[in-house]
């Protein structure tokens, strides 16, 4: 591919240090990997759409790749595509060094399947269905299902709206000793 | 739906809630919970409940991003001590009244944002790429952010050419530190391997497995230490001994005796005084050592002391390092905000976004999946337990069974006991043959027996019993198992350390410590065959058969409590033996090591995954206090009661001419003090913390006040939870009558005359 820090300006590299969580070589290594997806179309375009992002190999058997492109994307088409800056988010975010509260904010965006703010009875449903698979026979019972879900409403709804707000979900999350270990994604 | 007009969709809600109504009123509880459910309120109320300031999270509400960043930077100003004006209107709740208009947004946006870049201003230069990077905006937003913040300065030279030199060390520290973590961590033992056992058989046997790597770690560690600071130093200075012959046959292996019982495996191979480094081998003379004329240069090393103060050093880093780790264990089980259960955080954490490989990913899945069925499970039947008096009975005949036979093989271990000393007697006597030598592995047997036989008793027993929760059967089952192996254990230590030790020459022996030694070796190996045997024919053959002749379609299920118990029965008997034989720690490595590999392919062979899933969540917390109070503690106890009660041998060992073993450490103690008395202050410790139990007293005093206060605290922080939480579901209901009131209002403007309008809001907590 070329050398390719020169194709990224010693100004921008430092600004992007400075703006995200990633070091030098992470940021190199993320602009060589988007520029791989970008190299088969038109030179021209800045933004890799959602199918090339999925192809990539860390997101590629993720159930939750759909989501992540989606909250990462700052097009006007809201079709999942990124631009390599949200790229660089998406990196930044899942990186070693990013905040607690850095990442139990885009993993509640994430978790919010329909985008409305909270965390009600179809996005848990739909969350429990990514975690637990595909197949129809690690799937959860309806019965269970339910269950579950009244449960997790019970464990974190604190303010009894039937729904998870960001607050009560970080407020989950602070608890839980291993979630900043989890949520990470790296090249 | 999007093509009915809003007139429309409000008639139809207000058809649907009508009929909703009727059916709600007899359900008033879904009510409490569902008030703010989507589809029963008109366009307008869903507006305003879609432009809260609680669910506005997304990228169209950069606003609220902002104004957290407002009040963020401000903290971060006052805590400085720099400017003292607070500007801020930013309390969120206040901001609702400005939906209609969307220009009004736009300016409150910019009015915000350029708030946020004064505050970013007057922050300095770490904070302000701390709190920048910190802020959940895109990448393109907090560019231009920064260039505003930046414009006012001296240009683009703030980037590269003022960066401090010691925010580059800390940076460069830090990933040193991270470098360090990351090679910590890659060192993870057996993680594959862990990590498919878990996928597939749950947390319950995952601990198991957890369990044998930190027995493993204890192990390297008292290894290491008294490999470095006894056997190597005995090794390469060896003490002259007479060369006795003895015939090389294999089963030296297995009992120790032989040409093992004079190496530095045991306790009397080594000398009671001190190596001088510069000495060579023909200068020794037999039995005292290398000559004392020393010239100041060279380093004495004084082994007896070096045994006794390694010996205490290793328990006391490892009490600590127990007690410390089943303390961090209860910390993360007992929260101070006892929530109802694990679900929540189950469901929103455990997903580990690592996993890339489409296997991997799978069997995670069927992790989470053991694991929410298991939760779920035990959730259920904590609702369905109820207490019964029925099977009173067979409870009390149950644990009569139970007791019973733990005592009568105490009993008999203990009669066989004597009876082999009383053997050996006459064997020493006579001619040492083979047979002779096989038959100290007898003890060894017949207590690896009971402890085999028993357990399945155990088992039977409690499959009579009909225990309500997986929980509680399991516990009952430890506690026999533990009851088990504590007499058993008990038993043999009053053996050894009651009769043998007190009277060596009643029983034949010049040195007693290396036959203890060499006992506790026997133990260790005998029991690693038998658990061999028993996983070869127990599970691999009872699989073939309930398969086979009784055509069951189920693999046998693990059975966890027994195998940690084994494994704490190993443990103990290496603690005990550390005193007697420093390299016994080695062979429990090797055990270990066989043991894990062993079973993981046993498992993966013969067993399944429980049918029945409950949650073992718990169980690492409830090995490690076992770990800790019966076992290293009973190991604890019986170390010392040998060190400071019990004769040493006198024609062998370190502590040959000393009464007492810990008179070494005294000794020296007071040869400081008349060497050095700059350093008399020490022995003065060492009276006082030794010697003086009034010491102790008040050490134990304070502990218990700084406990005391530990609690006090806990209490009021659960008190001041519990009092938010209340506060916090009042604001919620708060929330709920205004919306409610809001959807009444709007609709007795809409449908003034129409017959469904209704003049109460439904639902409203007055």
């Amino acid at each position: 591919m070329g050398t390719t820090a020169s194709q990224l300006g010693k100004d921008l590299l430092s600004e992007y240090q400075e703006l995200t969580f990633l070091t030098k070589q992470e940021i190199l290594l993320a602009h060589k990997r988007f520029s791989e997806l970008l190299s088969k179309e038109d030179r021209n375009l800045t933004s890799v759409p959602m199918e090339k992002v999925l192809s990539l190999p860390e997101l590629k058997s993720n159930p939750f790749r759909k989501r992540i492109c989606h909250v990462f994307s700052t097009s006007d088409m809201k079709d999942g595509s990124l631009t390599f800056e949200d790229f660089l988010d998406l990196l930044s975010a899942f990186s070693d060094s990013a905040t607690l509260e850095i990442k139990s904010h885009y993993a509640f965006r994430i978790f919010d399947f329909d985008d409305d703010g909270t965390l009600d009875g179809g996005d848990l449903e739909k969350l429990v269905n990514c975690l637990t698979g595909e197949t129809e026979d690690t799937r959860l019972t309806p019965e269970e299902m339910r269950q579950l879900i009244s449960n997790i409403l019970e464990e974190s709804d604190i303010d009894k709206d039937g729904t998870v707000n960001l607050s009560e979900f970080q407020h989950v999350i602070s608890r839980s000793p291993d979630f900043v270990s989890s949520f990470k994604i790296v090249l | 739906m999007e093509v009915l007009t809003t007139e429309g969709r409000d008639r139809l809600a207000s058809h649907m809630s009508d009929v909703r109504e009727q059916a709600d009123e007899r359900s008033e509880e879904s009510m409490q919970t569902n008030l703010l459910v989507r589809n029963r309120w008109s366009a307008a109320t869903l507006r305003v409940l879609s432009s809260m300031p609680s669910r506005s999270v997304g990228q169209q509400s950069r606003l609220e991003i902002i104004s957290q960043c407002n009040i963020r930077s401000t903290q971060l100003r006052r805590y400085h001590r720099q400017t003292q004006d607070v500007s801020l209107s930013s309390r969120p709740s206040i901001r609702g009244y400005g939906i209609e208009a969307d220009s009004e947004d736009v300016c409150e946006e910019e009015t915000k944002r350029q708030e946020l870049v004064n505050n970013l201003q007057s922050l300095s230069a770490g904070d302000r790429v701390r709190m920048l990077r910190a802020t959940p905006l895109s990448l393109a937003e907090k560019t231009k952010l920064r260039k505003r913040v930046f414009s006012d300065k001296v240009g683009q030279s703030l980037l590269s050419s003022q960066v401090p030199c010691c925010s580059l060390l800390k940076r460069a520290l830090y990933h040193i530190l991270f470098g360090c973590l990351f090679i910590v961590s890659s060192l993870q033992l057996w993680q594959v391997a862990l990590k498919r056992l878990g996928g597939r058989f749950g947390t319950g046997v995952l601990s198991y497995f957890l369990f044998i790597r930190t027995l493993l770690l204890f192990n390297v560690f008292l290894f290491l230490i008294n490999g470095l600071f006894l056997v190597l130093p005995q090794a390469i200075h060896p003490p002259l001994h007479t060369p006795s012959s003895h015939r090389v046959t294999g089963l030296e292996l297995f009992t120790g005796t032989g040409y093992l019982s004079n190496s530095v495996m045991f306790y009397g191979y080594y000398t009671n005084s001190t190596i001088n480094t510069s000495c060579r081998p023909d200068e020794a003379t037999a039995g005292t050592g290398c000559s004392t004329t020393s010239d100041p240069h060279m380093m004495a090393y004084n082994i007896p002391l070096a045994y006794f103060f390694t010996i205490c050093i290793t328990f006391f880093i490892t009490g600590i390092v127990l007690v410390y780790s089943m303390s961090k264990s209860f910390g993360r089980s007992f929260r101070v905000f006892k929530s109802q259960g694990n679900l929540a955080i189950k469901v929103f954490c455990s997903w580990d976004f690592k996993v890339s490989k489409k296997m991997s990913v799978r069997l995670q899945s069927e992790n989470i999946t053991t694991q929410l069925k298991e939760l779920l499970s035990e959730v259920k039947g904590g609702e369905e337990e109820k207490g019964r008096l029925s099977g009173m009975a067979v409870h009390l005949l149950a644990w009569s069974i139970s007791l019973g036979s733990t005592f009568f093989c105490a009993l008999g271990i203990h009669c066989f006991a004597k009876h082999m000393h009383l053997r050996r007697l006459e064997d020493v006597e006579g001619e040492v043959s083979l047979v002779h030598e096989a038959r100290l592995l007898a003890l060894p047997g017949v207590v690896s027996c009971g402890n085999l036989l028993l357990p399945g008793l155990f088992n039977l027993v409690s499959w009579m019993e009909n225990f309500n929760s997986p929980i509680v059967r399991l516990y009952v089952s430890i506690f026999r198992n533990l009851l088990l192996k504590v007499s058993i254990l008990g038993v043999l230590c009053y053996h050894w350390l009651g009769k043998i030790a007190a009277e060596p020459q009643q029983h034949g022996l010049q040195c007693w410590e290396s036959f203890v030694g060499q006992e506790l070796y026997r133990f260790l190996l005998v029991d690693f065959i038998f658990t061999v045997l028993y996983t070869v024919f127990g599970e691999f053959i009872w699989k073939l058969f309930s398969q086979g002749v009784l055509r069951r379609r189920r693999k046998p299920v693990f059975d966890i409590a027994r195998n940690v118990l084994e494994l704490i029965y190993g443990q103990t008997l290496t603690w005990l033996g550390v005193l007697f034989t420093p390299l016994l720690p080695a062979v429990q490595i090797l055990k270990l090591l066989l043991l894990f590999h062993m079973k993981k392919s046993s498992l993966l062979v013969n067993c399944q995954a429980s049918r029945k899933p409950w949650r073992a969540s718990q169980m690492s917390t409830l090995f490690i206090s076992l770990l800790c109070f019966p076992s290293f503690l009973g190991a604890t106890v019986s170390v010392t009661y040998t060190i400071w009660t019990i004769k040493p041998s006198s024609g062998c060992g370190p502590f040959r001419n000393l009464p007492f073993m810990f008179h070494s450490g005294k000794q020296w103690a007071q040869e400081l003090k008349s060497t050095n008395p700059k350093l008399a202050w020490l022995n003065w410790v060492h009276g006082c913390l030794v010697e003086n139990p009034f010491f102790l007293f008040l050490m134990a005093g304070v502990f218990l006040m700084v406990i005391y206060v530990q609690t006090q605290i806990l209490d009021g922080q659960r008190k001041i939870i519990s009092l938010l939480q209340d506060q916090i579901e009042n604001e919620g209901k708060d929330k709920k009558f205004l919306i409610t009131r809001l959807q009444a209002v709007h609709e007795k403007r809409q449908y003034p005359l129409s017959p469904s309008s209704r003049p109460q809001p439904q639902g409203s907590e007055v």
